[in-house]
């Protein structure tokens, strides 16, 4: 890793150029939520000062940005009796400032599914590749348990990733292309007051996260409370509404369905990002429902994101962020779930 | 300033201009396309299912097609959409694929109001097979229930063209009626074969019903195996598995001897849309094919 320093009006200077010919995307202050805290969001940004670089959080996670929510996988021109398919590989170049680490993990662990797996998805690798990503240092959001996770720094993933020194920033630079992007602007070599001050801040950081969850031996401790009750009780208040894998920097799965035209002269095979808590996420032809009760599926979606993750990629798919714990209408979070878990007794 | 920060255009990546092949799974490719493929011919079996041939109409496509024994491929029909279904033909079988198919939902409906000649689209094969290779030398029982014919007639078919690797074959099939029996133009031919014992059980008989009536598990009564030499395919409703593939385990033979094949909801068929995920299996990838051993320790699995 190659690191300098960037005076701050520097790195405004960096994004200006970077948005000369791409489309940048950053946190931007949309409103305001019930406790008058401000609500952020990841939208394309025509100036740098409507990116929020001091923002705590966002509701959603950027990952809309390489698995967009519904996107045509391809399309059928039908002519006759036959049919064409046409598939495009869309993904603009875009410059993606702001990224927490988790969001950055979150990332990382979407390339263990659509790049390294069997089976690599070229609609997810053309959208990374052609996304310049700004990472940005922060101290603990509340609630969130990604210091737990080990998602709360990261070396990884980014092509640059900001570290506030006060007046300017830390840059680690992990790739050729970011490398080449400070070239266009003024930066400094790292002295070691500059390396003492990064240090100094990065242990501040570490030091501000209070949400703690045991997540060791998790992966045991959900096949020993497969039948607990602790499902039932957290499956009575899910409303298997889905905003939980929607908030979600890494749920992936999905449904997809054929939408032709009024004219009949062509269809489209649409990719809808879907979520395990939907009634038919599991319902197969003859009407049988592999996961008919509420608490089945909550279950199934820690099972996946605390267990079966670990078992594919040696590390659980949750970052920590607690999105899902924030959206959730019925107060559902992880770090509840997984005390009580830890808590159950046996009668 | 373009130069900062070149597009970059998958397209040109060497992979993607590769011949389409599903086998090479961990090559880019082109995994939304499907073979332009053709209804051949369509055979009725009962009210409810219909043997659909299939002709990859590329001739390299074509050739280049290939599987194994249990293995499925995605079915698209343009405009409704997209359904797994396992291969009921031989493997060995070049040129065309034949599939079992049930009427149960809307694709299904429209594939049994297809006429000959109409255009589909193929993608695949996908998943895991069975082991045949393993069998060798060995008696094998072939175990169906219901629609389970359909999965299971591709094994039948590899143990008959290759008679020779394996010692005794128990084919044993049931359904609920007789109406509802699979292939049953196809029994006579196998009873004929060398050492191979075909047997065939209903639940609800009618008057010309002459077979034995009961469940499935009562044909494995009359069977004796060698538990550590003999291995067992078992297709069929999820429920069948728990009280056949537990008789066997009582008679002995490892749950590592035994495979099933498994069904789920899937949308993609390449281990991405989750749908067929059971704990961090995907039933696409690391199934359809499972040994028994490996089903019971996936919690949920039947």
């Amino acid at each position: 890793m190659l690191f300098k320093t960037l005076a701050k009006e520097e790195f405004r200077n960096l994004v200006e150029i970077l948005s000369d010919s791409n489309e940048v995307v950053g946190p931007k202050r949309v409103g305001v939520n019930a406790e008058g805290k401000p609500i952020h969001h990841y939208l394309p940004v025509e100036s740098f000062d409507e990116i929020d670089l001091g923002y705590e959080n966002t509701e959603y996670s950027a990952k809309g940005y390489f698995l967009p929510f519904t996107e045509n996988l391809s399309e059928f021109k039908f002519g006759g009796e036959d049919w064409d398919q046409q598939i495009r590989y869309e993904a603009p170049a875009r410059v993606l400032v702001g990224l927490h680490a988790c969001d950055i993990h979150g990332l990382l662990k979407l390339d263990k599914v659509f790049i390294k797996d069997f089976f690599p998805s070229p609609y997810y690798i053309a959208r990374r590749r052609n996304t310049f990503i700004v990472g940005v240092d922060h101290e603990a959001c509340e609630g969130g348990f990604c210091r737990s996770l080990g998602t709360d720094t990261v070396n990884h993933g980014f092509d640059l990733f900001l570290t506030d020194l006060g007046d300017r920033y830390f840059v680690s630079i992990d790739s050729d292309r970011g490398f080449s992007a400070l070239q266009q602007v003024k930066t400094g070599e790292i002295t070691n007051a500059d390396t003492d001050k990064y240090l100094d801040t990065r242990r501040r950081i570490a030091d501000s996260f209070k949400t703690h969850v045991d997540v060791q031996n998790l992966p045991n401790l959900l096949d020993i409370e497969f039948e607990s009750d602790v499902w039932k009780k957290w499956g009575k208040k899910c409303m298997s509404c889905g905003s939980c894998a929607m908030v979600c920097p890494t749920c992936y799965c999905y449904g997809v369905t054929e939408e032709v035209s009024m004219d009949f002269t062509e269809a489209a095979k649409v990719k809808r990002l879907y979520s395990c808590n939907l009634l038919d996420f599991a319902l197969v032809a003859g009407g049988h429902n592999f996961r008919p009760d509420r608490e089945t599926r909550l279950k199934y979606r820690y099972y996946h994101q605390h267990r079966g993750f670990v078992e594919s990629y040696e590390e659980p798919k949750c970052v920590g962020c607690n999105r899902c714990g924030r959206v959730c209408l019925a107060g559902i979070n992880p770090p509840d779930i997984i005390r009580d878990l830890h808590a159950e007794e046996r009668v | 300033m373009s130069t900062l920060f070149h597009r970059y255009e998958i397209g040109q990546e060497v992979d993607m201009r590769q011949p389409l092949d599903f086998n090479r799974r961990s090559r880019l490719k082109d995994v939304d396309r499907a073979f332009k493929a053709e209804i051949m011919n369509v055979i009725r079996l009962t009210d409810m299912e219909k043997l659909f041939q299939i002709r990859i109409l590329d001739d390299a496509e074509r050739e280049r097609f290939s599987f194994l024994a249990g293995q499925f491929v995605m079915v698209e029909v343009p405009g409704y959409g997209e359904i797994p279904i396992s291969i009921s033909s031989s493997p060995t079988a070049k040129g065309y694929i034949e599939l079992c198919i049930r009427r149960a939902g809307l694709v299904t409906t429209v594939l049994h109001n297809a006429k000959r000649g109409a255009r589909i689209g193929i993608r695949g094969p996908f998943g895991s097979h069975f082991p045949m290779e393993k069998m060798k030398g060995q008696d094998i029982l072939l175990i169906a229930g219901g629609l389970g014919l359909a999965p299971l007639r591709a094994p039948i078919s590899h143990v008959i063209e290759n008679r020779a690797d394996f010692r005794d074959v128990y084919i044993l099939y049931g359904t609920k009626d007789p109406s509802q029996l699979l292939f049953d133009y196809q029994y006579e031919e196998w009873r004929r074969i060398d050492d191979l014992i075909m047997r065939v059980i209903v639940e609800e008989p009618d008057e010309s019903w002459t077979g034995p009536v009961g469940l499935i598990t009562k044909l494995l009564d009359d069977v004796q195996i060698q538990p550590h030499e003999t291995h067992a395919i078992v297709c069929g409703p999820p429920v069948m598995f728990k009280f056949v593939c537990g008789q066997l385990s009582k008679m002995g033979m490892p749950m590592q001897r035994m495979f099933v094949s498994l069904e789920r909801r899937m949308h993609c068929g390449m281990g991405k849309c989750c749908r067929c995920n059971i704990g961090s299996t995907y039933t696409c990838l690391d199934g359809p094919v499972f040994d028994y051993w490996t089903v019971m320790n996936l919690k949920e699995a039947i």
